[in-house]
């Protein structure tokens, strides 16, 4: 362990899985700047959506010192994290918090730890599949599976659909959306590029 | 002229932003800037990808970059996520050498290479600091004169990469209103967020957000709103009447994108700028610009501004080899 860690478990009693899980976080590309964190609570301050978070991202960094997997890696923090980056140029620490907030939702994935208070991680599949299939983002058919797949699994009701109708209905007739998607050329090598990908075992 | 290789991202070539994608076209001509399409490029991930697979999302990006790299020019997208994702791609390259070793992997089995030389730039900031304010003024055949416009920003045109402008109080858009004889009203929230793609799973959420920026410009005096970025644009205007409903309020502003008024002021003809796509109507504030600006301008539909600007591709590509 480096003296940045050790210093760290100078004022917070941790345990050795703890210790794991923040070296864990650092490990990640991006997740290395939560060291530097010094409490201030600046990015809690700025964060738009920060009143619905289960913890708020200065709290989620203090959990990550104290390392608190479960804690961390259940809450609906990073979910609704809409990546505006003001806690990034304001942080006086150049913590990237907005990076590690995608990091933090790739670990919630990769522990099966996702909250089911989320569909956020339901949209990003959909939207993940769109560019799999066609390299391109067809926006209908991305939207038409999260609401499926968010009805057939019970967190959305069928019936709340309705108010989203006029605006469905709106993008048709302004012509903004389109019915077929379109494959590029290059789809087949999008396919490659993620099967090597995970042949490679990503990165941490 | 002036070429770059463009990008013009999922939504804008022919999604919920297909205005912006026309608009942008259809301004290169009065600007003499080209855009040469970047042939078969991919959608860069955004949030989605590099919040689910980090080396996957970072290596689909990078095939952008791989097949602009041999164009040697300028990426330009007009899409802010666009340009945070690809820039993104870039500085992870750079900052990991593990990552980039895998990425570089990745893009050999498809026959692909990255050097790491593209410069990622947003259309705006193409056109602000390669163009020039100056420039477009003295270019201005259509003065926008006494319209009040709130320049609303967004979150990843100013942030996070240290970009051309302020990231704490941005004041380029403000200064591009200003340029083309309108107003700039003062707008407190220029730079905060939209809700961006959180207006599908977390639309309450979303949908407060878009109040408050709504509730921002219109204190200020605004009568329209013009934005840099498809998802801004797609969330202030066509969610705008589910917030207004949710609020109780009514400011029916028309939001557009810079492109949109700038072609206006340009003289472009007012179709090939796709107002029409607007969900808040534009005529109530702009009748009295669209009626002088299409008796000005000759009659070029869609389809001649593509061919001409397909034409001027191909003598390109000819004269690059």
């Amino acid at each position: 362990m480096n003296s940045v860690a050790s210093k760290t478990s100078d004022v917070l009693v941790m345990t050795t899985e703890g210790e794991e899980f923040l070296e864990e976080v650092c490990s990640i590309p991006g997740g290395e700047s939560v060291r530097w964190c010094i409490q201030c609570g600046m990015c809690s301050a700025s964060c738009p959506n920060v009143a619905q978070m289960d913890n708020s991202p200065r709290r989620t960094i203090a959990l990550i010192h104290a390392g608190r997997r479960y804690d961390v890696l259940k809450s609906n923090t990073m979910w609704v994290c809409a990546s505006c980056y003001l806690c990034t140029v304001r942080c006086p620490k150049e913590v990237k918090i907005t990076e590690l907030m995608h990091a933090l939702e790739r670990l919630s994935t990769y522990y099966g730890l996702t909250t089911k208070r989320t569909t956020t991680a339901t949209m990003y599949r959909a939207f993940i599949d769109s560019i799999k299939s066609n390299g391109r983002v067809h926006e209908l058919g991305m939207m038409m599976k999260y609401y499926l797949t968010t009805v057939l699994t019970g967190k959305t009701n069928p019936f709340s659909l309705v108010k989203m109708l006029p605006l469905a209905l709106n993008l048709m007739l302004h012509r903004r959306m389109t019915i077929k998607p379109t494959r590029i050329k290059g789809a087949e090598q999008i396919k490659t590029i993620v099967e090597r990908a995970k042949a490679l075992g990503g990165v941490k | 002229m002036k070429y770059y290789s463009y990008f013009p991202g999922c939504s804008s070539s022919e999604g919920t932003a297909v205005a912006y994608g026309l608009s942008t076209q259809a301004i290169c001509g009065p600007l003499e800037m080209e855009l040469v399409e970047l042939e078969d490029w991919n959608c860069c991930g955004t949030t989605p990808y590099s919040s689910t697979d980090e080396l996957a999302s970072v290596a689909v990006a990078t095939r952008n970059l791989a097949l602009a790299e041999k164009t040697g020019l300028d990426l330009v997208t007009p899409c802010s996520a666009c340009y945070t994702s690809l820039n993104r791609a870039n500085s992870q390259l750079r900052q990991y050498p593990d990552l980039r070793d895998k990425v570089n992997d990745c893009l050999t089995s498809v026959g692909l290479e990255y050097k790491g030389t593209v410069r990622v730039r947003h259309l705006f900031e193409v056109i602000y600091n390669d163009i020039g304010l100056k420039v477009i003024e003295s270019k201005v055949v259509n003065p926008l004169s006494e319209l009040k416009v709130a320049a609303y920003y967004g979150c990843q045109l100013v942030r996070p990469e240290p970009g051309f402008d302020n990231k704490y109080n941005p004041q380029s858009l403000d200064e591009f209103i200003v340029s083309l004889g309108a107003e700039s009203t003062p707008f407190p929230l220029k730079d905060r967020c939209c809700g961006s793609s959180l207006v599908i799973p977390e639309v309450d959420i979303a949908l407060g957000l878009i109040h408050k920026l709504l509730e921002s410009a219109a204190s200020g005096g605004a009568k329209c709103m013009v934005t840099v970025c498809p998802l801004c644009q797609t969330n202030l205007d066509a969610y705008q009447a589910m917030a207004s409903r949710k609020f109780g309020t009514r400011y029916n502003l028309p939001i557009l994108f810079f492109t949109q008024l700038l072609g206006l002021a340009l003289g472009v003809e007012p179709k090939a700028l796709a107002l029409d796509k607007n969900i808040i109507s534009t005529e109530r504030v702009l009748a009295r610009f669209t009626s002088k600006s299409a008796e000005r301008a000759p009659a070029t539909s869609k389809s001649a501004i593509e061919r001409e600007s397909s034409l001027r591709t191909k003598a390109l590509l000819k004269g690059r080899e």
